[in-house]
């Protein structure tokens, strides 16, 4: 999808300080020879299938949508209950080729560093996950479970005590730790090669979907919707129809949040993207119920698909997403996580028939925040 | 002679405390322009940043901060120092532009590698990790002198001198003959003459920003400890 390597129209690039860029260029170069090494795909696809469970199932949801053919495709049935262990594994798997013992992340939800805090503890790896203040609060469940993984959950408490200052913390670190830490970035954000890596070990979501569609509908779905906070587990159902030009991809980004609804053109954690911010460039707070979407910024191939026109973005409000956890959890037995609750409010009102949402993840840490309210 | 940099964080009173530090010995200010998501840097210059953004420290603020300043010192070459993001936001020839006609004399940007928009001119950082190609690139592109990064992490003061500086220093001066000034983890006198001889000069940055809050005669005998461990230095 890249014109230049590295960016997506005028979006992606490196904006690190100096420090990083050999361990960006090793980690690129790295990247390049697993793809074009069979037994990396073929040790990732063994590890997702016997330790990850995949494939995922395609469920409809016709008490949910009545009157249409609604489907979820279950990330939330994937290991650790997130779309978020297809990156952490496959990370993972890189950074024993590159050498590195030691593996940071940033978490919002907590789902990236509950995925992060898995795969590490499965291959022997030191831990380090960075969590805002507020985002421990809320997501409690994840913090104990990280801390059960044996990861070193690391508070920090400044600035908005979300995923982005969390973000910020964990690229200090990897600055700071360079020589035997891989940053182990949980969405498809960063500076390049990381929106790419994160995009193909996300495509999985998108070529098991697609595949699953066509078996139950022998046609493709009219529309693919996911929600969007830093974007990943949009990008990886995205990748499955995106050159079926008929097919179209709907991005729910929550109310506060919208960085490509109302975001202008920034530079935030390593590239140029659609952020929210001001007109001096300095990055403003966002806000959701959810912590996997109340960042600022999103994933530069996201604003590209924007600007070129092949994908949309709407939003969603907390109460939307609320409710539709409800109604998901009452009428077909599954509860959503919060961020792809967002991404079913909008799902039922598209004027669509055939439709496809990444389900992409399960909502048990958000129990306590919505019995709250 | 050894140069001293000196890094304040554009705010109300910075001229004043940039023309204390000059009159402690500094030979060059560094003024820094606040982000919001400051990455290269430590606690202290991150904490100093919002305190700055609080004040209304936005960039039209601080480019009047060094108007101002070049108006209390005339001859003192001033380098703006900041991030990619306020440059994206104000245009980055217009912020070139408008910079230099405040009085700016060059400029940093800490998270804008010397592969990116390359005709931009402004003093490069290189750091432990850089490779010998890229030491070479950024001493090739740079405006006036080469800003050595003395350690792997973040701005701020360290118990210790950096045992990456000695092989950093070397390389880079294997490969070009433009001034090199060493930066990051050097706060005390000690740290500073310890750089001083093997660098062409230091920069100090969280210390000053520290002191600074302590007013400007607190900053002037502080960079003048400076001074003296970098003059003590015999030139080479």
């Amino acid at each position: 999808m890249t014109s230049t390597p590295g960016l997506y129209g005028t979006y992606g690039g490196r904006y690190v300080p100096e420090t990083l860029i050999p361990a960006l260029d090793e980690l690129e170069a790295g990247w390049r020879a697993a793809q074009t090494d069979k037994s990396f795909r073929a040790e990732l696809d063994e590890l997702g299938r016997n330790f990850g469970g995949r494939p995922t199932p395609l469920t409809r949801a016709e008490r949910f949508a009545p009157g249409k053919r609604l489907y979820l495709k279950r990330e939330d049935l994937l290991h650790t209950g997130a779309h978020k262990l297809n990156n952490a594994l496959g990370q993972a798997v890189l950074a024993r080729r590159l050498g590195k013992s030691r593996i940071v992340a940033e978490t919002g939800a907590g789902q990236h560093g509950v995925a992060t805090a898995t795969v590490c503890a499965r291959f022997g790896l030191e831990c380090v996950v960075y969590m805002g203040e507020e985002d421990m609060r809320r997501q409690r469940p994840n913090v104990e479970r990280m801390n059960l993984l044996g990861a070193e959950v690391r508070p920090v408490d400044f600035g908005t005590r979300t995923l982005k200052e969390a973000t910020s913390e964990a690229i200090r670190d990897w600055i700071t730790n360079v020589e035997t830490t891989h940053y182990l970035i949980g969405s498809c954000v960063g500076p390049a090669p990381y929106p790419e890596i994160v995009h193909e070990l996300q495509a999985v979501i998108g070529r098991e979907a697609r595949a699953q569609f066509l078996q139950a509908e022998t046609r493709l779905p009219e529309v693919v919707v996911a929600c969007v906070g830093g974007g990943s587990n949009a990008i990886g159902i995205f990748a499955g129809f995106i050159d079926d030009a008929e097919v179209r991809l709907v991005g729910v980004e929550a109310a506060e949040a919208a960085s490509l609804g109302t975001g202008n053109p920034a530079v935030l954690h390593g590239a140029r993207s659609s952020v929210l911010s001001d007109e001096d460039g300095q990055i403003s707070d966002a806000h959701s119920i959810s912590a996997g979407l109340d960042y600022p910024g999103v994933g530069p191939e996201h604003a590209w698909l924007r600007d070129s026109g092949r994908a949309d973005y709407v939003s969603a409000t907390d109460e939307e997403a609320l409710d539709a956890f409800l109604e998901l959890t009452r009428l077909e037995g599954i509860i959503p996580a919060l961020e792809p609750a967002h991404a079913l409010a909008r799902a039922r009102e598209l004027d669509a028939e055939l439709v496809l949402v990444c389900l992409s993840g399960r909502g048990d840490k958000d129990l306590a925040e919505v019995l709250a309210r | 002679m050894k140069t001293l940099v000196v890094y304040l964080m554009s705010g109300p009173k910075t001229p004043e405390l940039a023309a204390a530090a000059v009159a402690g010995g500094a030979d060059v200010i560094e003024l820094g322009f606040p982000f919001s998501d400051p990455l290269a840097d430590g606690p202290v210059i991150r904490r100093a940043a919002e305190r700055a953004l609080g004040q209304g420290m936005r960039t039209r603020a601080c480019l009047d901060c060094v108007a101002r300043s070049r108006e209390l010192l005339p001859e003192t070459p001033l380098v703006p120092m900041t991030y990619a993001a306020l440059l994206e936001a104000y245009g980055w020839d217009r912020f070139a532009r408008d910079a230099q006609s405040a009085g700016a004399t060059s400029l940093i940007v800490a998270d804008l590698p010397v592969d990116v928009r390359p005709e931009l001119r402004r003093v490069q950082l290189v750091a432990p990790t850089s490779t010998d190609e890229r030491l070479r690139i950024a001493a090739e592109h740079t405006d006036g002198w080469l800003y050595l990064v003395a350690l792997t992490g973040t701005t701020g003061a360290r118990a210790d001198a950096s045992p990456a500086l000695a092989g950093l220093a070397g390389r880079a001066r294997a490969v070009t003959d433009v001034p090199l000034y060493v930066g990051f983890g050097i706060s005390t006198p000690e740290q500073a003459q310890a750089a001083a001889e093997l660098t062409d000069g230091i920069v100090v940055g969280s210390r000053p920003v520290e002191v600074a809050e302590e007013g400007a005669e607190a900053l002037r005998r502080y960079v003048r400890t400076l001074r003296d461990a970098v003059d003590s230095v015999v030139a080479v």
